[in-house]
């Protein structure tokens, strides 16, 4: 990839708002409207599931039936009709595929608006891309350039038929079905998502790549994501989403587990833009996710995520530093208009000696929206040594809308050491006059400004995602000076 | 080049500036001195074009009106000012930023971007003119810089921007005799026939350096005495009130 340029990212701020808002027409095979044991039985045997996994599941939804939603997030939204919902929908296959070419068009069509162009992946040899749509993961490449390293990466629902053992190992260790509602609920329904093995010692040689795509009305994405690094690899993870601009609120529950084991490393980025809604903050994207990681001896996790999208986000990507000297990241940006809402943050869990954490955290607020950091920052009594640090940065613009930081920090070691840095500022009127009186606009001097205030996050990115971010920051917030 | 016809200016309904009149020439340097809160720098602003204030009167650049003009236009018609109090943009690297301003003006004129090799062969001509320290391009707009690394790089910035006029907003305070000397040498090797500069200070010390063709001496919001370079040695020795109030010089 070339370098980028302001000039282009300018031409391509030109006309967009949210440009993934398009319906393709595809033909859907949808299982019946609202959720029961009988549609949770409908979707494993679609799937074509082991046993296990459909006791699995219920064993789910029967524990999901006894939970709350939970209301202690400071969001604010009409609840979900959950019988309102189809829990099932894929894009119906003409024939079984048996090479890239034969993919339906109207599939192709839309990748290529989506930037994900298949042929272009072709050519491009350092990103692996899987996409799921609706419910189930339409198309892997490279699996085979990456079998030979015996990375397994694919769909979930494969990985179910073709590596069962692995799936069921590791599967809900990390979230159990038990941990929250929306945890629950997903381990009832899920359709589908993604699973990457890397075993011992493999130093995966690309960014492998989920992308995510709600397609029909009505329906509820519902996706699970399993990575597990064995002992001694690598593998850098990034994970994309959009949605068609449609009126109602649709409902993004998922779940991500992550599995480093003694000295692997995992870095996990995301790119977060579902359907926002719009600018009367209709419709929308609930977006309810449960990630989390566990870090053996010595191994690292790193989540890095950019959130533009959703109506309600409310997610908190967490690391438990069950290894002596793990180590666990977080860096967040997290950018909210109009009527989005966002609670979102971290946990660390210390629980080994000598673990290390760090939450970069920088939220922006712009329009009427409301935007929180919500993190824990957990010293056991056995984590000696732990340190962390956490910094929590807040930009707003305009006077409507709020930032609010709820940190946590529980310590039960004396030898821990925590330190919590956070800035509220808003966008300045000196620093946009400053931009002004040198030539720039004040749209392109807000541009400048967030992504300055943004970049410590933003070059933690991989640099195909570092530019996609940049260009969602300042669509996400343009419009948003008077 | 530059001229201003009965210029006012009013903050919440406080008039500062109150019918001020200033001609300027290409090829020439104005300084314009005057006690404090005598509406110096509000005169700055407002050719620049920052929205605090009513304004009436004519403001033209080589003739053209450039009072409806936003500042961005302003400072891609030509004018730069030089900031008393430069802002700091964290994150954004002098470097980018630099590169946004000089681009976003090409656009204004309908030139295409400039190609990134002439923007680094400029920057590193523009960067040894001023005497700037090349690590100070690649950090962030002004942050943790130094009074005078913020002032030199003020300079720095109007030499990238090669404005016609350029105003210099109390340039001079808060540096040290050597920062002072490098500034000014930076201003007057960007000084042609073809540009103006007007030099806003409190002190006769920095007219040493830049030397001045017009000295005006502004007070409540009016230009009170114009003159030549000597006029700034008389204001030095015998200060303002001579001029402000003639009749206890007497």
């Amino acid at each position: 990839m070339g370098k980028y340029t302001e000039e282009q990212l300018e031409k391509e701020l030109e006309t967009q708002e949210y440009k993934y808002g398009f319906v393709t027409d595809i033909e859907t095979e949808k299982a019946p409207i609202g959720l029961s044991e009988d549609i949770i039985r409908l979707i494993s045997s679609k799937k074509n599931e082991p046993n296990w996994l459909l006791e699995y599941r219920l064993k789910a939804y029967n524990a999901w039936l006894t939970m709350k939603e939970p209301e202690w997030a400071h969001v604010n939204y009409p609840k979900v009709n959950f019988q309102d919902i189809y829990y099932y929908a894929a894009p119906k296959p003409k024939k079984q595929l048996s090479s890239l070419d034969e993919v339906d068009s109207e599939l192709l069509e839309m990748y290529d608006k989506l930037g994900i162009s298949i042929d272009e992946q072709k050519k491009l040899s350092n990103v692996a891309v899987d996409i799921v749509m609706d419910s189930v993961s339409v198309k892997t490449t490279f699996q085979d350039t990456l079998a030979k390293l015996g990375i397994i990466f694919g769909s979930f629902s494969d990985a179910v038929q073709n590596h069962p053992e692995l799936v069921k190992k590791y599967m809900g260790t990390i979230v159990p079905y038990t941990d929250n509602y929306y945890a629950a609920l997903n381990a009832a329904v899920f359709t589908d998502g993604s699973f990457c093995y890397i075993p011992k010692g493999v130093k995966c040689p690309m960014e492998l790549s989920t992308y995510f795509r709600i397609n029909e009305a009505q329906t509820g994405q519902f996706e699970r994501t399993l990575v597990v690094a064995d002992q001694g690899s690598y593998v850098s993870y990034l994970e994309g989403c959009t949605a068609p601009m449609r009126d109602e609120n649709q409902l993004h529950a998922a779940v991500v587990e992550l599995i480093a084991l003694d000295d692997a490393e995992i870095k996990y980025s995301t790119v977060q833009n579902w359907y926002p809604g719009d600018k009367e903050g209709k419709g929308g994207i609930y977006n309810f996710v449960t990630k989390r990681g566990l870090c053996e001896k010595n191994a690292k996790i790193s989540w890095t995520q950019v959130e533009t999208g959703s109506a309600v986000t409310w997610k908190y990507p967490s690391c438990i530093l069950k290894g002596d000297n793990s180590v666990g990241e977080f860096y967040s940006v997290a950018v909210t208009n109009n009527f989005q809402q966002a609670d979102t943050g971290t946990k660390m869990l210390h629980l080994g000696k000598n673990t290390k954490s760090t939450i970069i955290s920088k939220g922006v607020s712009a329009g009427g929206s409301q935007n929180s950091y919500r993190g824990l920052v957990k010293i056991n009594k056995n984590a000696t040594n732990a340190r962390n640090f956490s910094q929590c940065d807040s930009l707003l613009m305009g006077n409507k809308c709020g930032a609010h930081t709820f940190p946590y920090i529980e310590v039960d070691n004396k030898s821990a050491k925590v330190e919590h840095e956070a800035t509220t500022s808003k966008i300045g009127e000196d620093q946009i006059f400053y931009c002004n009186q040198r030539g720039i606009d004040t749209e392109s001097a807000i541009k400048l400004i967030v992504n300055g205030y943004a970049k410590d996050v933003l070059n933690k990115l991989p640099m195909e995602f570092a530019v996609e971010a940049q260009k969602l920051l300042a669509i996400s917030l343009e419009g948003s000076v008077g | 080049m530059l001229s201003i016809k009965n210029l006012s200016a009013s903050v919440d309904g406080t008039e500062i500036l109150k019918g001020l009149n200033l001609e300027v020439n290409a090829g020439e340097v104005h300084a314009i001195m005057g006690p404090n809160g005598s509406g110096k720098s509000t005169l700055a602003s407002v050719v620049a074009g920052k929205d605090d204030y009513e304004v009436l009167g004519e403001i033209t650049l080589n003739g053209k009106d450039i009072l409806e003009l936003a500042p961005e236009e302003r400072a891609a018609e030509g004018v730069f000012l030089a900031f008393q109090y430069p802002v700091e943009i964290p994150g954004v690297s002098n470097v980018n930023f630099l590169k946004t301003a000089v681009n976003d003006i090409r656009a204004y004129k309908g030139l295409p971007p400039m190609v990134a090799k002439d923007f680094l062969k400029m920057l590193k001509e523009k960067q040894a003119l001023v005497e700037l320290d090349k690590k100070l391009s690649s950090r962030s707009v002004n942050e943790g810089f130094s009074g005078g690394e913020k002032k030199r790089n003020e300079i720095f910035q109007m030499a990238m921007l090669n404005p016609k006029l350029a105003i210099l907003d109390e340039t001079d305070s808060g540096l040290d005799i050597d920062a002072l000397r490098i500034v000014a040498n930076g201003v007057n090797k960007l000084k042609s026939l073809d540009n103006a500069t007007i030099v806003i200070t409190h002190y006769q010390r920095l007219l040493d350096y830049i030397i001045p063709d017009f000295v005006h001496v502004l007070y409540d919001g009016k230009i009170i005495k114009s003159g030549t370079k000597e006029l700034a040695l008389e204001l030095e020795e015998k200060g303002y009130d001579w001029l402000i109030k003639p009749e206890m010089a007497q």
